[in-house]
């Protein structure tokens, strides 16, 4: 563990800036981003709390499902209403898709819908994991790829299937910490970290975080952002947990910049042992 | 007596009546379903339909369409 954070203090996948300040920013396809947490817009107990909370949150990217229009109430209020696409960058999902092709026509709909080539993709195994698919991502990355989409992949905490999509020419990596919507925090750090060191575009943590700590911990690791839609959704107070999680990233970013002392087994005194009185 | 065309749209089996001066096409089925058009897309026969060919892509019996739009997601 300490091993891999040394490491990783030498390999930054993004570069960043010598203080951590304002000029600290990421970019994935060509667009550069300040914020570097994601947020979903679902699971809210409705628009309006959800915009509030993405608001909160600082994230200047958020996920968005694609879903057939309910043709029986068309003047319904829609995300666009309080999630305005000219403030935020939408990022379509394929979540609920368990084959490949599902998730490419959602995502070629999802491109009519908004105009944008950047999307996140995931197929998914059966409940009650919603593990990625690697196979069925695979499939889905090869064809999007080629059809010009611009992907960012959520996949198996797998370095070799890691290591292949960003060879396939995906945009963003971003591995599961913990099952969707599963609030247990990153339960793999340690292989966080050694993918990692072989990703070059940038690494996110996407799923798993429940609470502000989990995702300064997934930050700390040196992940480029973190990706997450239930720890503020489903938190009692949303709008508080997105400020929270803002802070978190921030926190931990900054400590990855900063660089975390060594551990060691044993006391190492921080006053002076001279000087004492007697 | 104008036709009667069957679509498979999102889903559910629906009947439209043909216009008077021609065939239905995707633009004239979202304007009589009153969709916002800048906010949906629409897949037929599992084929996107680009926006700017609403007006000219005609509908037939059978037809499968998909008629989606963004909503709240992780």
């Amino acid at each position: 563990m300490d091993q891999a954070m040394t490491d990783q203090d030498i390999h930054a996948p993004d570069g960043h800036a010598e203080n951590g300040d304002a000029e600290d920013v990421w970019t994935v396809a060509g667009r550069t981003f300040r914020s570097r947490l994601i947020v979903g817009t679902g699971r809210y107990k409705d628009l309006e709390e959800t915009g509030a909370a993405i608001a909160a949150s600082g994230a200047e990217i958020v996920t968005v499902a694609v879903r057939r229009v309910n043709l029986s109430d068309p003047k319904a209020p829609m995300l666009q209403d309080y999630v305005d696409p000219k403030k935020y960058t939408y990022l379509p999902n394929t979540a609920g898709c368990f084959t490949a092709n599902d998730a490419v026509r959602t995502l070629r709909l999802a491109r009519e819908a908004g105009g944008w080539n950047l999307v996140k993709l995931e197929v998914l195994g059966p409940p009650p994991l919603l593990y990625p698919d690697m196979r069925g991502t695979f499939e889905a990355a090869e064809v999007l790829i080629k059809d010009g989409f611009e992907v960012m992949v959520y996949c198996a905490d797998d370095p070799l299937a890691a290591k292949r999509l960003e060879e396939m020419g995906c945009v963003a990596i971003m591995p599961l910490g913990a099952p969707i919507g599963s609030g247990l925090g990153v339960q793999n750090p340690a292989m966080i970290s050694m993918m990692m060191e072989h990703i070059t575009v940038p690494f996110l943590v996407d799923a798993g975080v429940g609470t502000a700590s989990d995702a300064a911990i997934a930050m700390e690791l040196g992940c480029t952002a973190v990706l997450l839609n239930s720890a503020i959704a489903h938190a009692k107070h949303p709008v508080i947990m997105a400020r929270a999680m803002k802070h978190a990233i921030e926190a931990g970013r900054l400590a990855y910049l900063a660089g975390r002392m060594p551990r060691t087994m044993g006391a190492d005194p921080s006053s002076p042992l001279t000087g004492l009185i007697r | 007596m104008r036709d009667v065309l069957t679509l498979l749209l999102n889903g559910e089996n629906r009947q439209f009546e043909t216009p008077a001066r021609g065939p239905l096409s995707v633009l004239g089925l979202l304007t009589e379903l009153g969709l916002d058009m800048r906010k949906v897309a629409v897949e037929r026969n599992e084929e996107i339909v680009p926006r700017s060919r609403y007006a000219e892509t005609w509908l037939a019996s059978g037809d499968q369409l998909e008629i989606v739009h963004f909503i709240g997601g992780g």
